[in-house]
């Protein structure tokens, strides 16, 4: 397991990594452990400006499909095209390998983050 | 509380995702759905299915009761053979899909663990003078290994002939040194065999078939990976597929349906019946790559709503979504849609099966 210090958590299971303005964002290891094998993922385009809280995409299980949520606003710089071929990553690798976006201006919403122990402890409630 | 198999502590030590089912918990995958699923099709999958109920019928009246409960003949099966059949209400409705095998002492009907209580009081109030019902659910553990390796594997730990055992015939025998009875059956699509045997030691002969299998890529699998592996097969599932408002024609079993053999429950509604025009008819939809039909979305025919889907996911095998259907019989034609979340999607109508070259039709 990587290290997760620098990563917070929406309550709807997805993670953000900060590096200053930019942003990598993915969903959760408890997240993909709930939906099982992940078939597609419906994913924004580069360019694409994100609002934290508001629907940005979808991924579709074994299980279900369920709607994606921006943790934080910002603007698509970059989409994991690899997912695409091999969507499986988010499965095995949700913290880095199967990352989903990265986003350049980011700013803080309204949305609360969580660190990994107060996700978890919600999570697992 | 829910009930545990036999074979618990092995899901568990397994690290198996537990999830309740007919009243169990059970395993529904152990790692990914995808590879249990994939090795069923390309090697060898092993399943507990210690939940599913099994009722021995036995006394001088026993056939004559079988033959009064299912639709199906079973007076032509010999001993250790099975057939699938239904189990008709009055009204032609399915109480249960069932497998009857002819044993020594009478008959073993293997019930749907959903259905075991329905079953056994419906069976119970419909036995003939004669007739001894038995429930052995409890006593009863179920391992089915299913694959095209599946045969080689446990042969490797019987001295029973289970390479010629013919598809939907069983033996009893010892199977690791556990004594078991030996089927040559299965509900994925593929060979296979499934063994019966007592709970207590169940955990021996889980870990000697995981053992004998390990060269030849068996794994075991879970609940997910039988439903999508049943689903590209064509095979119904109980309380989804089909119910009691459902007959045997609608959804596709009139080869089940052997009405020359005399009265059974249920045979005077379906002599009413058109086996080739039943009132909605059981079809098969394959959707896109990235389209994923679900259970109870509707099927549309231009605007007008044709019917629901029953059954639906994603076919590993085929890299695509596939369901199966209710369509009123009129609409079931060309211009299918499968309502996704407020997107009609075109749907194109198949045959069943999807996949699973290895038919279960006996």
């Amino acid at each position: 397991m990587p290290d997760l210090s620098g990563y917070r958590f929406t309550p709807t299971h997805e993670w953000v990594r900060r590096d200053g303005d930019t942003a990598t964002v993915g969903i959760s290891d408890h997240a993909q452990a709930q939906l099982g094998d992940v078939i597609f993922l419906d994913l924004p385009s580069v360019g694409a400006k994100l609002t934290a809280g508001a629907r940005f995409g979808a991924i579709e299980s074994v299980k279900a499909a369920s709607d994606l949520y921006a943790p934080v606003t910002g603007t698509v710089t970059e989409v994991n095209q690899s997912l695409a071929e091999t969507p499986e990553r988010v499965n095995t690798s949700p913290y880095e390998d199967g990352w989903l976006l990265r986003l350049g201006d980011v700013v803080e919403g309204e949305t609360d983050l969580l660190d990994e122990a107060a996700y978890l402890a919600q999570a697992e409630e | 509380m829910a009930a545990r198999t036999p074979l618990h502590s092995r899901h568990l030590a397994a690290h198996a995702v537990m999830v309740e089912f007919a009243g169990y918990e059970m395993p529904l995958r152990y790692s990914s759905m995808r590879d249990e699923h994939v090795a069923v099709r390309t090697r060898a999958g092993l399943f507990d299915l210690s939940h599913m109920g099994e009722v021995r019928l036995t006394g001088s009246s026993a056939e004559a009761t079988v033959q009064r409960l299912v639709a199906n003949d079973v007076s032509t099966l010999t001993p250790g053979r099975a057939l699938y059949a239904v189990v008709c209400n009055d009204h032609a409705g399915i109480v249960d899909d069932v497998l009857v095998y002819r044993v020594d002492d009478g008959f073993l009907v293997v019930v749907n663990a959903s259905r075991r209580q329905v079953d056994v009081e419906w069976m119970a109030a419909h036995l003939l003078p004669g007739t001894e019902l038995r429930d052995e659910s409890d006593e009863t553990a179920l391992l089915a290994v299913q694959g095209p390796e599946a045969v080689a594997i446990v042969q490797t730990l019987t001295d029973q002939d289970v390479s010629g055992l013919r598809s939907f015939g069983s033996v009893t025998g010892e199977v690791a040194g556990v004594p078991c009875r030996i089927s040559r059956t299965g509900y994925t699509g593929e060979d296979g065999l499934e063994l019966y045997c007592a709970p207590a030691p169940a955990p021996a002969l889980w870990d000697a078939l995981l053992e004998a299998g390990a060269g030849r890529g068996l794994i075991p699998a879970g609940l997910g990976a039988r439903d999508t592996l049943r689903l590209e097969a064509g095979l119904r599932l109980y309380g989804q597929d089909m119910d009691e408002t459902v007959d045997p024609f609608s959804c596709g079993l009139a080869w089940t349906v052997k009405l020359g053999k005399g009265d059974f429950i249920g045979a005077s509604r379906l002599r009413e019946l058109d086996p080739d025009n039943p009132p909605r008819r059981f079809v098969g939809l394959a959707l896109g790559p990235r389209q994923i039909p679900r259970h109870g979305m509707a099927v549309l025919a231009g605007d007008t709503r044709a019917g629901e889907v029953t059954s639906g996911g994603f076919s590993f095998s085929l890299g695509h979504g596939i369901a199966t259907a209710y369509v009123a019989p009129a609409l079931a034609v060309a211009g299918l849609s499968v309502d996704i979340r407020g997107e009609a999607v075109p749907a194109r109508r198949v045959p069943l099966p999807f996949h699973g070259g290895h038919h279960h039709r006996q």
